[in-house]
């Protein structure tokens, strides 16, 4: 997994609560086998006027002028801005895979859905939870200023405007610990790669027959 | 203190590390890859940079997707073009990251849980794991073989380890002689009747007594495959004399010094006379019938002789719930003989039942008969291509041919319906396979598990029929 220590990136502020999954990658776009290219279709309802059909190129779609990704202030944001209770509906990982493919690194809401919070974690993406009254504040800012950017330090765990304003937010130890470190499951297991090597560099003494390829 | 399980001994030769919250890095032998549950863990791979941590120990083969005809044009015969893209993933996977894969062409092609047998692939004392709920089949060859989650594969991909609690040790025993004619099928369904689909659950099964002792390794292997039907998801037997010789000489096996060396661990691997297991289940072989299920959950299932349940006669309201539903679906009657179930289909094929000595018993059977005319259809399928070959080169084909059964190209097929093979809406279907869930063999399709030879026989007579009698 990919690791985070900093972020610095530009913020899309998304007004609107309650974001389910379903609105992040709609079903129609869950057949594929693979975990990327849910970018283009990250919020299709609301991204495009038509309705989105998988392999269909997206950049001959109508747009939503109005949507905020779509306003050329917010491009290449990294930093999504969002409300209460992001995240919510199904289980599906296809909604940080889309997040993730998108661009977005972190994403700031007053409350996230339980099971989305953790699949973000698991796919190097940082949900961080703010009060409402900051997040007011955050809107208020980026909505202001063309090219607003937040500094995240995830060490620190503090949020940083341009104007030097810091915001302390709270994090689970182990879930930074590998967050920071780039760990996920399997990383974790690999922090014991010598243990396994010398394993199996036993086995291999001991049972060589089960390292043979067909004759 | 006591003795080891063969379980215990298992897990023993296999910990890489004892973590201090009870979980344990268990080191996988075997990993066995298909194209249904590979695509995103590979995609894993890629997407953090890492490469498989032994490629040895990865064997690959594409099963469900499959098309059982015209296979002659390879991955372009396939149809349906998301199936295609799936076996296309796992050759372009394989092929990137230097993986063994038998591909659709090549006539070690087959399901992966016959293959693995088969190639040598899987030996005894091996830890082995795929991403599919059947790899308990390997267990018959004293192996720990269990089922795994995509993410799981990645995780195996990349570590060659699993991240694994501790199983507790149930034993079944079956002892006493079968009847001529029963098969392992018969015998394991009879324990899923016995124990429920949650009996094993959280235990690893070890299937002990002179029953199973006299079985041939195909029928282990029939046995151990459906543990994950009685909610085990690890099923084994004890190594001995039939399970060394079955491993020797295939292309995977040892050879030479390693074979003596190989022989003299594998000899090891059984339950110490001492050993003491949280969970035992006794059955008398004599008593085990031919089974056929008559629900939607393989532990809904009578000897062939026996009838449908009647609800009103279930004092339980949860299960007498069950069989409700389960009859309304079925579009059974209560206390209907199980003989007088008609019959649609007949499938002979899956993890479950598609080797050589499943097609000889079924063949036996059909020999010089003819598939009854109120069939809409009857399939063989083997479970692999060598296991075709090795049929038409005894000249099973031409017995099955004769009969009016299809004899098609190896896969999962009408298991689970992946592929063009599906019961129609309604249709009732004998199945050697290994589940009876509602639609699961095609949507609305209805069926009902048992042997090979009780598949041929009621291929033969248009309904159930009892197999000990005909070969009497
Ligand atoms: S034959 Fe059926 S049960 Fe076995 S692996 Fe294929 S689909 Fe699964």
């Amino acid at each position: 997994m990919r690791a985070m220590k900093t972020h610095k990136g530009r913020v899309a502020p998304m007004d609107r609560s309650n974001v389910d999954t379903d609105m992040i990658i709609p079903k129609q776009f869950l057949k594929s086998i693979k975990r990327t290219g849910f970018g283009p279709n990250l919020f299709d309802e609301l991204r495009y006027l038509d309705e989105g059909q998988p392999d269909q190129d997206c950049s001959k779609r109508p747009i939503n002028p109005d949507f905020v990704l779509n306003q050329p202030r917010y491009a290449g944001a990294s930093v999504l801005l969002a409300r209460r209770n992001f995240g919510c509906g199904s289980s599906r990982e296809h909604a940080p895979w889309a997040l993730d493919d998108y661009g977005f690194r972190v994403i700031i809401a007053p409350s996230f859905a339980d099971i989305f919070y953790n699949n973000c974690f698991k796919n190097g993406l940082l949900p961080i939870v703010l009060e409402e009254d900051i997040g007011d504040h955050l809107f208020k800012e980026a909505e202001e200023s063309e090219g607003y950017e937040l500094a995240v330090d995830l060490e620190a765990k503090t949020v940083t405007t341009p104007s030097g304003e810091s915001f302390g937010f709270e994090v689970d130890d182990f879930r930074r610990h590998c967050l920071l470190n780039g760990l996920d499951d399997i990383g974790v297991t690999l922090e014991d790669g010598d243990v396994i090597q010398s394993y199996e560099d036993r086995r291999r003494q001991t049972a060589p027959w089960l390292f043979n390829s067909p004759a | 203190m006591a003795g080891k399980t063969l379980y215990d001994k298992l897990w023993d030769d296999h910990v890489v590390k004892q973590r201090d919250d009870g979980s344990a890095l268990i080191y996988i032998d075997r990993h066995l890859l298909h194209e249904v549950t590979s695509p995103q863990a590979f995609e894993g791979l890629r997407l953090a940079n890492r490469k498989p941590w032994r490629l040895d120990a990865n064997l690959a083969t594409p099963d469900h997707n499959v098309p059982t005809t015209d296979r002659a044009r390879g991955v372009d015969g396939i149809v349906d073009p998301v199936s295609r893209i799936q076996v296309e993933t796992l050759d372009s996977n394989c092929d990137e990251f230097g993986i063994l894969e038998f591909k659709i062409k090549d006539q070690r092609q087959g399901i992966v849980h016959v293959i693995g047998p088969e190639q040598g692939a899987t030996l005894p004392g091996m830890t082995i794991v795929c991403g599919d709920s059947h790899t308990s089949t390997h267990g018959a060859f004293g192996t720990l073989a269990h089922g795994i989650g995509t993410s799981e594969v990645e995780h195996v991909l990349a570590t060659q380890c699993l991240v694994q609690q501790k199983m507790k040790n149930m034993l079944v025993k079956v002892d006493g002689k079968l009847a001529p004619g029963i098969t392992g099928k018969d015998v394991v369904l009879a324990i899923i009747g016995r124990i429920g689909t949650a009996g094993g659950t959280g235990c690893a099964i070890e299937f002990g007594g002179e029953a199973i002792r006299d079985l041939s390794m195909e029928a282990r292997m029939t046995i151990c495959n459906m543990a994950i039907e009685a909610g085990a998801r690890v099923g084994m037997v004890a190594v001995d004399d039939k399970t060394i010789d079955y491993v020797r000489g295939r292309p995977f096996s040892p050879k030479g010094e390693q074979w003596d060396q190989a022989v003299a661990h594998w000899r090891t691997l059984h339950s110490d006379h001492d050993a003491v297991f949280d969970k035992v289940v006794e059955l008398d072989a004599a008593d085990i019938k031919p089974q056929v299920t008559w629900g939607t959950s393989p532990e809904m299932v009578v000897g062939v002789d026996g009838t449908v349940p009647d609800p009103d006669r279930e004092e339980d309201p949860i299960k007498r719930e069950g069989i409700v539903r389960a009859l309304k679906y079925m579009g059974l009657k209560p206390n209907m003989p199980i003989s007088e179930i008609r019959l649609d289909r007949i499938f002979i094929g899956s993890c479950t039942n598609s080797r050589i000595e499943d097609l000889r018993e079924a063949a036996a059977v059909v020999k010089g008969k003819k598939v009854s005319t109120t069939l809409k259809q009857a399939m063989v399928v083997p479970g692999s291509g060598l296991v075709k070959a090795q049929a038409e080169q005894e000249g099973l084909d031409k017995i099955f041919i004769e009969a009016g059964l299809e004899w098609r190209d190896p896969g999962c097929s009408m298991c689970l319906a992946m592929n063009a093979d599906k019961l129609g809406q309604g249709e009732h279907c004998a199945s050697t396979s290994n589940r009876n869930f509602e639609g699961r063999q095609g949507f609305g399709g209805r069926t009902h598990l048992v042997s090979p030879a009780m598949a041929a026989a009621a291929a033969i007579a248009g309904h159930f029929t009892d197999v000990t009698q005909l070969t009497r």
